[in-house]
């Protein structure tokens, strides 16, 4: 089943300075509960975003109007912890479709490239000035060019950023690998009676 | 001459249906697990491509992560939990996938049933939509946790795409001290290496303070791969492994379980196979340990400080370092020990097995908890509540006051109603101390069942040295 296309995105950012970010931050277990894959965008960030009587935290940077925009960047080590794709899930409902860090988690990365965002790993050093052009100017621009992978701002600088090439065609025809899976039954079938 | 490989390498090799340049593997899955939290979404893609499901038979599902841990038998009280729950009965009917569902013998926390029920055999592929896949590893296979997404791949092909991680070898050298156990073992990993420190790599634990262990406790260990960021976590197989498998319920049995024992002996890394890092610690060095922070790295022993500013080692990390300590409610540089808890978890895929609940019952024999503690034992399975009621440890636990629960998930992750409340400090055997993860504002300490019995008795984070 196709999914949304990426080639390049050029948009404000939402900063979160934050290391660590685990996906029971992105998206609480009490909010785990449906049993389809829309609406989760609503409780991201739940419990940074809201008070326990639900309402809006000001200080928390999705409730600051000064910010907005498709990508997400924020601390090193996004997405640890559990394996839920509601944490992608709810990313995306939420309208973003970039997050930037300086490292991610392993299964964070591969759900978000299985439901169109794309997780883009910059150096140390660039996610700081990233950061630093966001806090001179929140509307500040940033480009993320997937076909030539790489990712810049305003001011000209730029980082290029790694995607392994089976993914970035799949995300540029919003290809699904359930489809490339299915593909190859017969072999799979070949290769179970051989096992 | 052929080359060396690391027991991983092995399994992944054997594994591989399709290897294609600039392709990820598309590895073969043997067993596949599945609860109803991270299920219903991949069902409903089977329906939308008009497909079934692979092969039936090796995929295995029950009800644990959202289920209530009192009054099973009774229809779930809770909208949205009861229909998970339904909706997992629903689509194993429809797709005939076995179903061990509340109230059955086999009912059960994942991670902990695959392995009583010799589903969870050496030289597999394991995978299920839940991190703490990893557990299944003890038994020298590649197990780890997939997406929602990978979870439809498994069920429509049995196959995953997959990239070849790195592999990495942690071993712990020497014996344990006493009051030391399995889980300080991957506590202590864990607060050297950091939360994020095994991203990307597989991990094969080793050594002389490993080959100790039970199969309950080296499922503990591997259970944590993931809480320093591995994709997983083995350890070879040996006569413990076999032991520990041989008559289970769902494991080969007579000559089919002879002739697989004597393939799985050659189950091990090649003597000089290369890692790409290889760790090395001394099992004399681990204490009993505790985490301060929101993270898993962030542990100590017991008896030491929480760090300072100052202290960490590394800087960018102080601004993180400060606002989960503001969270915690504590202050850089003080003791743990001796600081008041409010509740007591003993429970989750990392610490409900039998010989857990038997380290607790043995601290606690003969006495009660400590007034104003609530103390909750939650089983990880039918089969070890069972188990537990034979061995009398659930008198043992209702005459210290605590209270014995039914098995699944629980305050681990509070999708249920089993949620600390806010402010409370809880000392946990589960895995993760992430703000809100046991409920919204709860505080968690990370421990060993040993250390959490100790606590439930004085009320206060102890060093359980001090007691055996």
């Amino acid at each position: 089943m196709s999914k949304e296309k990426f080639t390049t995105l050029k948009s404000s950012a939402i900063p979160l300075p934050i290391e660590n970010i685990d996906t029971d931050q992105i998206i609480p277990a009490r909010f785990l509960k449906a049993t389809t894959r829309e609406g989760f965008g609503e409780n991201l960030f739940r419990d940074w975003r809201y008070e326990s009587d639900n309402t809006p935290k000001a200080d928390f940077v999705l409730n600051n109007p000064t910010y907005s925009g498709k990508i997400l960047v924020a601390g090193k080590n996004f997405g640890c912890g559990s394996s839920r794709e509601h944490a992608a899930w709810s990313i995306y409902d939420a309208g973003l479709r970039v997050v930037i860090s300086s490292f991610f988690a392993d299964i964070f990365k591969n759900n978000a490239l299985n439901n169109a965002l794309l997780p883009v790993q910059v150096s140390d050093e660039f996610l700081k000035k990233i950061f630093a052009a966001i806090e001179k100017d929140p509307k500040a621009t940033i480009t993320v060019d997937l076909t030539n992978q790489k990712v810049s701002l305003e001011d000209g600088s730029s980082e290029s950023f790694d995607i392994n090439a089976y993914k970035k065609t799949c995300l540029a025809n919003g290809y699904d690998d359930i489809d490339y899976l299915i593909s190859l039954r017969d072999e799979i079938k070949h290769f179970e009676l051989a096992h | 001459m052929t080359q060396q490989k690391t027991l991983f390498d092995k399994l992944w090799d054997a594994h591989v249906v399709k290897q294609s340049e600039g392709h990820p593997d598309v590895l073969y899955i043997d067993r596949h697990f599945i609860h109803e939290v991270t299920s219903p979404q991949a069902f409903d893609g089977l329906r939308k491509r008009g497909i079934g499901v692979f092969n039936v038979n090796r995929t295995t599902a029950t009800a644990d992560h959202n289920v209530p841990t009192l009054d099973q038998h009774l229809p779930i009280k809770e909208a949205l939990s009861r229909h998970q729950v339904e909706t997992l009965r629903k689509n194993c009917a429809e797709f005939g996938v076995t179903l061990y569902d509340l109230g059955h013998p086999y009912q059960g926390i994942v991670h902990i049933i695959g392995p009583e029920l010799g589903l969870t055999l050496p030289g597999m592929t394991i995978v299920c939509g839940d991190s703490h896949t990893s557990t299944h590893g003890a038994f020298g296979n590649i197990a780890f946790g997939i997406g929602t997404s990978e979870v439809e791949q498994v069920l429509a092909t049995q196959c995953i795409l997959q990239y070849r991680p790195k592999t990495m070898k942690i071993e712990i050298n020497g014996k344990l001290g006493k009051g030391v156990v399995a889980k300080d073992i991957i506590l202590y990993i864990i607060s050297k290496i950091s939360a994020s420190g095994a991203t990307g790599y597989f991990v094969e634990y080793a050594g002389e303070a490993i080959r100790s262990l039970s199969m309950e406790a080296r499922m503990t260990i591997c259970n944590m791969s993931i809480e320093m960021g591995a994709r997983g976590g083995l350890i070879a197989p040996d006569q413990t492994t076999f032991d520990y498998i041989k008559g289970r319920k769902f494991a080969p049995q007579g000559e089919t379980f002879d002739r697989l024992e004597s393939q799985w002996r050659h189950l091990k890394s090649d003597e000089g196979a290369k890692y790409d890092v290889v760790l090395t610690y001394d099992a004399a060095d681990i204490a009993p340990m505790i985490t301060y922070g929101t993270n898993p790295g962030m542990g100590i022993k017991v008896s030491d400080r929480i760090p300072t500013v100052e202290e960490l080692k590394d800087i960018s990390e102080q601004t993180s370092f400060k606002k989960s300590l503001d969270y915690m409610g504590l202050e850089p540089g003080s003791q743990l020990l001796g600081k008041n808890v409010d509740y007591v978890f003993i429970g989750s895929c990392t610490n409900a097995r039998i010989e857990d609940l038997r380290m607790v019952a043995d601290i606690v024999k003969g006495k009660k908890k400590a007034e104003g503690v609530e103390v909750w034992v939650v089983p990880g399975s039918k089969q070890v509540e069972e188990q537990a009621r034979q061995e009398g440890l659930d008198k043992v636990f209702e005459e210290a006051g605590f209270q014995l629960r039914q098995p699944g998930c629980s305050a681990c992750l509070g999708m249920n109603e089993d949620k600390i409340p806010a402010g409370k400090y809880c000392i946990s055997t589960s895995n993760r101390n992430f703000e809100g993860r046991q409920g919204p504002k709860s505080r968690t300490f990370l421990a060993s069942p040993l250390s959490a019995a100790a606590a439930a008795i004085t009320g206060k984070v102890t060093d359980v040295r001090e007691i055996v």
